[in-house]
């Protein structure tokens, strides 16, 4: 028998786990499922939340029929691994299928709105994607970027207030990326300049940005309220024919701009790390520093660029939390998104794409759950919450695999002295 | 093109690694950079190359003044460089690699590799290297990413070539093959500047040779002279380079090692079902390339390594399950590979670091309490009786030279009553005194009836020493040969070739 590659064994064990779940699936929800009620999918197409059309299936057949088309996207799985082949796709559809199973068991004799459902996931999944985009940016450099969510929380302060003060979305939009920027740069400074360690010198920029809003928002934003947090929202603006697409247009295409500008990031982000010089060298100095010193590249500067950029990413981010949702702002608002975002980018290896769909997961979860909650079933909401946290350590811990970061992220460089 | 350097000075703190140093390298030679460990040969190539800067002195090429303040210039002169420490991304290709920093760039700034592709097969195919552009750096041999090396400093039209230290990665093989290489090189007119302390190449591949001791150049010699004169110019006093072997009684086997087979945490099998066995006596060298599991090897024989099959027996106890402290106290002395991680703790004082396996039983501690003037009493009687030479016995083991360091592990692990002892790669990178009183010391050990296991990747060091040698190849023992086997032998095994 051939010995496989790390990469070619990881894929084997998430194959044999997906294996697992898809018959589990099928027998406990299918199979072993007495209930003979009914689930009822809901599909908007027309416009928000008016149901245009809905799927009446019988619960116990739901489960068996995805469970079995998530058996059928293993097996091929399976075959496409043997030929060497990608799993992507099928690996889609077998992990598709596992959750519509759960759901159809879940949600025995309910309603669920459907778009919703996922329309909902999309937007929470928005400042996780913006936070491990700043992530990657700043950790393929080779900067340790916990400083996440300090980025986020002074986007969204900023952009709420400048939104209130000068009535305008469009401007709160324009200085989120400057507010993260300002935090990342003082990451920089310290970072890179100072070789501070970045561990603790990202928690001490969150705390810093904690301490500075909150101080704010009570000696500024409660007492003036009406001109200081009272900012616009922005609206969903539907894309001309894109957003007619049955089931995935009003989901992807009739979002606000910030989901379209988030759009541009990840494609942006993507291209560049992998296809252009500045990528090159960007995992170049994150990779092995001295090399690229060697070469002439300036290793620092480059660094500290990189930083720079991914604040304001994070920043932008931050918007999201007020001009992009509730409008005002509100005490550390950002709840813990920020280190979530830090899960999604390890999650997601250090890559734009895997980072995306971990973020996705984590909000299709943290949405389910709240779905869920809403519509009553058999399983406790507080347990579907630990879901994407579940999944995090999972991933972490290196069941699905071992994840590797770049390796000198987190090592200041100084000439002459690494090796 | 010809290189010259004038006066070059760098300080580091009170250290002056080189101090007001003249070299010239003419057109088409091969010129020997000769010095020990530490002698400021890395730190004046790093100046040439514009890694470091100088604190005074001047670089001329073809006679005309150049400032290098970065590698840019340096490669821009025509200087290029092939570093000790590989200076390749091991998660690019070997294309990547090669432009980064000089990358072209097309429509919407996506990179273009196509050119660089064709100048590496085209540079590969001339030399013969069989290099492939697409290749991803990490799955190449060492040999081969040397030579991925060498291709980017003759794409980037390298006239003068510096090799850091080149071979001490290589197989015996591999450095042949360098050798011919660099001679190749030179016939199509590049300069090379060969930085070693390994004399046998020297004398192999060298026109002139320049010899630096203490960051000053001592000398300039011939590769006609003998490897005894360079040494003693090297060294600045007359060496043994081989230690003189008296032939004795071998008694009965006090190691025993039995299919033995060595997991990493993911279940692959770092070592493969290996026996042997080490007589009293006796010093039995386990050779190979580095990397061929016999790091595992050394630390399983005081049960460091967490995933072992097998049956380690020292003198009739099994080794597999004892701690570590129990394996040390059944009479096994261990020279781990890295003094500086595994030997030795870095803050500590050498008094300290010298009683590290007795630091908790007396006379060095009564219940919880240790008594300080035992240890330093001790330290003082051992201070004589290795030869450390140090300032004192309270200072700090990082104010050590390495070839103290490396004395201090000796002293602390032969003061427990020994039966065997371990010692792996004893000699990495020493000066040659140490080198010296390190192999005298082994055969001092042997010569008193204990059993020895070297692990060694130096073939001199594998011949001068050993009584038998195995050969290690991907984490089997190909074949366990006398000490009488010749250097080429052993070389075409340690490659894993055979029948040869």
């Amino acid at each position: 028998m051939k010995t496989l590659s790390a990469a070619e064994r990881r894929r084997r064990r998430s194959l044999f786990v997906m294996a697992t779940l898809a018959i589990l699936c099928t027998i406990l929800f299918g199979l072993l499922q007495k209930s003979g009620q009914v689930v009822t999918y809901g599909f908007v197409l027309d416009k928000e939340w008016v149901l245009f059309q809905q799927w009446a299936i019988g619960s116990r057949n739901a489960s068996l029929l995805f469970g079995v088309i998530s058996l059928g996207a293993s097996a091929l799985a399976y075959v496409q691994f043997k030929a060497g082949k990608t799993i992507k796709v099928a690996s889609a559809v077998g992990s598709a299928g596992i959750m519509m199973s759960f759901l159809s068991w879940a949600a025995a004799g309910k309603f669920i709105p459907f778009t919703g459902l996922l329309q909902g996931a999309l937007l929470l999944s928005v400042p996780l994607i913006f936070g491990s985009m700043a992530g990657v940016l700043s950790e393929r450099s080779g900067v340790v970027n916990i400083a996440i969510e300090g980025q986020l929380l002074a986007g969204a302060f900023v952009s709420g207030v400048v939104a209130s003060l000068t009535h305008s979305t469009f401007m709160g939009l324009v200085v989120a990326p400057f507010a993260g920027c300002l935090i990342s740069t003082l990451l920089a400074v310290f970072a890179i300049n100072f070789a501070i360690d970045q561990i603790i010198l990202g928690f001490v920029l969150n705390v810093l940005v904690y301490g500075i809003t909150d101080f704010l928002y009570k000696k500024l934003l409660i007492p003036y309220q009406s001109t200081w947090n009272s900012g616009p929202t922005l609206s969903a603006i539907k894309i001309p024919f894109l957003w007619k697409i049955p089931i995935v247009g009003p989901i992807l295409f009739d979002q606000s701009i910030i989901v379209y500008l988030m759009y541009g990031v990840i494609f942006l982000i993507n291209f560049s790390l992998f296809k252009t010089k500045w990528g090159l060298r960007t995992r170049a100095v994150g990779e092995h520093p001295t090399a690229a010193d060697s070469v002439g590249i300036k290793v620092n500067r480059l660094r500290f660029m990189n930083v720079m950029i991914a604040g304001m990413v994070a920043g932008l981010g931050g918007a999201y939390f007020t001009v992009g949702g509730v409008g005002a702002f509100n005490k550390e608002m950002t709840a813990g998104k920020g280190f979530i975002a830090l899960a999604a980018l390890i999650f997601g290896r250090w890559t734009p794409w895997g980072a995306v769909s971990a973020a996705l997961l984590f909000g299709f979860a943290d949405n389910l759950q709240s779905v869920l909650g809403i519509i009553g079933t058999p399983i406790p909401s507080e347990f579907m919450l630990m879901v994407p946290y579940l999944a995090t350590i999972i991933a972490v811990t290196g069941f699905v695999g071992r994840v590797r970061a770049p390796a000198a992220d987190g090592t200041p460089y100084k000439r002459g002295e690494s090796h | 093109m010809s290189l010259e350097l004038r006066g070059i000075t760098k300080s580091f703190g009170a250290l002056v690694a080189n101090d007001s140093i003249d070299l010239k390298v003419e057109n088409g030679e091969i010129h020997a950079i000769l010095g020990e460990n530490g002698a400021g040969k890395s730190t004046l190539m790093n100046i040439v190359y514009g890694l470091v800067a100088p604190d005074s002195g001047e670089i001329l090429v073809d006679g005309i003044h150049k400032t290098i303040k970065e590698p840019r210039d340096a490669l821009a002169s025509g200087i290029g460089m092939v570093h000790q420490h590989f200076m390749l991304v091991p998660v690019f290709t070997v294309a990547e690699n090669i432009v980064l920093g000089h990358e072209k760039s097309g429509f919407a700034g996506r990179l273009e590799l196509g050119d660089a592709r064709a100048r590496i097969k085209e540079v590969s195919d001339q030399f013969g290297f069989d290099v492939n552009p697409d290749d991803l750096i990490e799955g190449l041999p060492v040999g081969v990413q040397q030579r991925v090396e060498i291709i980017r400093a003759l794409i980037y039209d390298a006239k003068v070539l510096i090799l850091d230290e080149p071979t001490a990665v290589l197989t015996p093989q591999e450095t042949d093959d360098l050798l011919k290489i660099m001679r190749e090189l030179k016939s199509q007119g590049t300069s090379i500047i060969f930085i070693t302390h390994k004399l046998r190449e020297v004398k192999a591949v060298a026109d002139r040779i320049t010899i630096i001791r203490r960051g000053k150049v001592v000398g300039n010699a011939s590769p006609t002279d003998s490897q005894d004169e360079l040494a003693s110019l090297m060294v600045g006093r007359q060496v043994e380079l081989v230690p003189e072997k008296f032939s004795h009684v071998i008694g009965d086997p006090v190691l025993t090692v039995k299919e033995l087979t060595i997991r990493d945490i993911t279940g692959r099998a770092l070592v493969t079902n290996i026996n042997f066995e080490v007589r009293a006596g006796e010093i039995l060298a386990i050779a190979g390339v580095q990397g061929n599991g016999q790091s595992e090897v050394a630390r399983a024989m005081v049960n460091l390594e967490e995933y072992v099959e097998g049956s380690i027996i020292v003198d009739g106890a099994q080794v597999i399950g004892m701690s570590v402290r129990e394996a040390l106290h059944a009479g096994i002395a261990f020279v781990p590979e890295s003094r500086e991680y595994d030997g030795l703790i870095a803050s500590m004082s050498i008094a300290e670091n010298l009683i590290l396996d007795v630091h908790d039983r007396p006379p060095y501690a009564h219940g919880i309490q240790m008594s300080p003037t035992v240890v330093l009493a001790e330290a003082e009687k051992r201070k004589v009786e290795f030869d450390i030479r140090l300032q004192s016995v309270s200072d700090p083991i990082s104010s050590l030279s390495g070839g103290n360091k490396q004395k201090v592990v000796l002293a602390r692990e032969l003061s427990r009553p020994v039966k065997l002892l371990v010692a792996s790669q004893p000699t990495r990178g020493l000066d040659v005194g140490s080198i010296e009183f390190v192999h005298k010391r082994i055969l001092e050990e042997r010569d008193a009836g204990r059993a020895v296991l070297l692990f060694s990747t130096e073939l001199d060091e594998v011949l001068a020493l050993a009584d038998r040698i195995a050969v290690m190849y991907r984490g089997e023992i190909l074949a366990i040969v006398p000490s009488g086997v010749t250097a080429q032998e052993l070389g075409l095994l340690m490659a894993g070739v055979v029948n040869a």
